[in-house]
């Protein structure tokens, strides 16, 4: 009787194995959560998109509950899901954009096409803040808390049932 | 069908080309350890848009970005560790192939290894059961059994 439970053990470890790895395989790779999770937005230096001389830092994040939009003219997805942005800013959220590997007047070009939801555009072109941002395709949108640490993040495209049902309570959430 | 052919041949010479491509700026390196430490990192990453491949051997633009940091900061003296966790730190465990070993990892290292040792507890225990059951001795009704047996077989 002894044995035959021993000899059962095996299966049952080949079995427990074989629904863990298979839950494994339903999981998304791509729907993983930014290593910037609960840390603080990064520091840089850089400049408006619509004015080259005025600076701008990481102190711009810190005093209010805000959403950062990493964008380029270039991403198409990014064009789809500016409705959705200027549909947050009238819900009087505080909104400021990243222009990531663009060129200013491309830039501008997108804003006065498709809408300004944004406070501030940073600046990127060499994409140093997106890097230390952990982007690694645009669009991406960060819910910083109003002590400058990142509380959400969204990857790509932001349909309408992503703000109604994530993006809204989260900003409540961290308001 | 020829020119289907020619198409077909022009476009595999294309992507071709790209893979080629990919992933091979031309690095200047005073020393040849820091070139052989630029390679290892760069194939031991992996590209966070891609998922199967590593940055030295991906197109996408975020590669290009990690391959140049890499560069950057081991020629700014840094360590691999150290040019291991600036990465970590901004995309991820997700991007070493090699995860590292720590809480979340545990099951991940130590599985195989338990996974072993189970089996050689198992066959052990096997065995010990066999040489248990094979010594122990005949009981009295056996033995007369076994001897009528040799004898019938002998009288013969």
């Amino acid at each position: 009787m002894k044995r035959r439970l021993l000899l059962l053990l095996l299966p049952v470890c080949f079995l427990g194995l074989a629904l863990f790895f298979y839950q494994g395989l339903a999981l998304d790779p791509s729907q993983r959560d930014s290593a910037l999770m609960a840390r603080e937005f990064p520091a840089f230096e850089a400049t408006r998109l619509r004015d080259e001389n005025q600076r701008v830092d990481q102190s711009l994040l810190t005093g209010e509950v805000t959403l950062v939009n990493v964008w380029g003219e270039w991403c198409p997805a990014c064009k789809q899901e500016m409705p959705q942005l200027l549909e947050l800013a009238d819900h009087g959220i505080r909104m400021v954009g990243v222009n990531y590997r663009d060129s200013r007047e491309k830039g501008l070009e997108f804003l006065s096409e498709f809408g300004d939801p944004f406070e501030i555009n940073i600046f990127d072109p060499e994409g140093e803040l997106g890097f230390d941002l952990g982007v690694y395709g645009a669009p991406e949108t960060f819910l910083v808390d109003a002590d400058g640490v990142i509380r959400y993040h969204h990857k790509g495209y932001v349909s309408p049932e992503d703000v109604r049902e994530r993006i809204l309570p989260e900003v409540e959430k961290w308001r | 069908m020829a020119l289907i052919r020619l198409i077909l041949a022009l476009t595999m010479l294309v992507m071709a080309s790209g893979a080629v491509a990919a992933g091979i700026e031309l690095r200047e390196f005073d020393d040849p350890v820091k070139e052989k430490r630029y390679h290892d990192l760069t194939s031991s990453m992996r590209c966070p848009l891609c998922e199967n491949q590593a940055i030295d051997d991906s197109d996408a633009p975020i590669s290009a970005d990690m391959r140049e940091r890499v560069y950057r900061l081991i020629e700014d003296g840094q360590s691999d560790t150290e040019i291991i966790n600036h990465m970590v730190q901004r995309f991820g465990e997700y991007i070493l192939y090699n995860p590292r070993l720590e809480n979340r990892t545990y099951l991940l290292w130590g599985l195989p290894f338990a996974l072993v040792l189970l089996g050689v507890v198992i066959v052990v225990l096997m065995i010990r059961a066999r040489r248990h059951a094979s010594a122990k001795a005949l009981s009295a009704e056996e033995r007369q059994r076994i001897d009528a047996l040799i004898n019938r077989k002998g009288s013969s």
